[in-house]
């Protein structure tokens, strides 16, 4: 990550240079910094809501009741999380809330997802294998239905949208089960190399 | 089809937070104070994402301001042209990772000019339809955690990209081409 951050900038002040955009590049900095806070105040709200109702339902263990359904794929999945572990229903949570494009909704229940695997991670500053795994399938968006993308063509007159969902929904699949597939591959060869 | 799943994505919602109340109250959980618990940390964890969001939103609205992805579109839209891959889509196979308001911008900029019934409309529609943004996703989750060593989860998000692009060609082609 060190040097993605350190290559996106530099790139950005010398292609910015050649191209006299230099003053574009400086204001961006503005832009994206101000960009940044308002993403995370908007938040806030939302975040709140959906904790809290995650918090009823995980005291009245209808959290548990969802983990030990989902436990046969799970358990494969995320080998390396304890077996009674309340993450494994958050994930689930966030899943069923991505797949029907509730993408407010989804946030808060991966963030609680990582947080429970954060209390078995044994060094606090690096991602564990579940967590990449986690992240690699969420970075895939799978989605039942692209409501923004239906919006947009509905917008531009586009006469039968819908006719894109199931293209879409096969890409998505592919790249969520290539995500998972990956994360696989890469855990093996990582723990290899250390 | 369709139409269930747009009852469904209505429904889903009020209908959870129904079902997760009942339970609550059926169990004797005193849920108020069980809420209000829970939300005090919607604040913290947005606090605690906005570095790492800083930094990759800065570090991308800044790649995007001095046309280094204009550049990189010009030097492989050769391949493309090779592969009958409509040119006007590039900007968008690079910025998909990269920021989700830029992605959904270049493809309402694709539809709006060549109209319903181009073919990069429908490929590019395919290829924003199935992705979530990859650096967004990592600021944010891994933000909130306060993880800044990534290991491969950035090597997996972005392999995962570049599969969904190539299959959204191939499924496009296959459909409509």
């Amino acid at each position: 990550m060190n040097y993605i951050f350190y290559f996106l900038i530099v790139i950005s002040i010398i292609v910015g240079a050649v191209n006299g955009k230099l003053q574009d590049v400086v204001d961006s900095v503005m832009s994206g910094a101000e960009l940044s806070v308002k993403i995370a105040f908007s938040l806030i709200g939302i975040m709140a809501f959906w904790l809290g109702i995650m918090q009823i339902a995980q005291k009245s263990g209808i959290i548990d009741w969802i983990s030990r359904t989902i436990k046969p794929v799970t358990r494969r999945l995320f080998n390396e999380l304890p077996q009674d572990s309340p993450a494994i229903g958050d994930v689930a949570m966030n899943f069923s809330a991505n797949a029907f494009g509730l993408g407010n909704a989804a946030t808060p229940f991966g963030i609680k997802a990582m947080e429970e695997m954060q209390k078995v991670n044994d060094k606090k500053d690096t991602a564990s294998n579940s967590m990449c795994l986690f992240l690699g399938m969420n970075t895939a968006g799978f989605q039942l239905i692209p409501t923004t993308v239906l919006a947009v063509l509905v917008s531009i007159g586009y006469k039968n949208p819908t006719e894109i969902i199931m293209p879409t929904l096969i890409v998505t699949l592919i790249a969520f089960l290539s995500a998972i597939v990956f994360s696989k591959i890469f855990q093996k060869l990582w723990r290899n190399n250390k | 089809m369709t139409n269930l799943l747009n009852v469904l994505s209505l429904w889903i919602l009020p209908l959870l937070i129904f079902i997760i109340l009942t339970v609550g109250i059926i169990k004797k959980i005193p849920i108020y104070e069980e809420f209000t618990y829970g939300a005090k940390d919607g604040f913290k964890i947005a606090v605690n994402i906005i570095p790492y969001l800083v930094a990759i939103i800065v570090a991308i609205s800044m790649l995007r301001a001095s046309g280094a992805i204009e550049m990189l579109a010009s030097w492989i839209s050769p391949v493309l042209n090779y592969f009958k891959i409509p040119v006007d889509t590039l900007p968008l196979m690079i910025v998909r990772s990269l920021s989700g308001s830029a992605a959904l911008g270049v493809f309402s900029d694709i539809a709006s000019n060549l109209g319903p019934d181009d073919y990069a409309t429908k490929l590019s529609a395919i290829m924003v339809g199935s992705s979530e943004t990859t650096f967004y996703v990592l600021a944010v989750y891994f933000g909130a955690i306060n993880i800044s060593k990534y290991r491969y989860a950035v090597a997996v998000g972005l392999i995962a990209d570049f599969i969904g692009i190539i299959s959204a060609i191939l499924v496009t082609y296959w459909l409509f081409g």
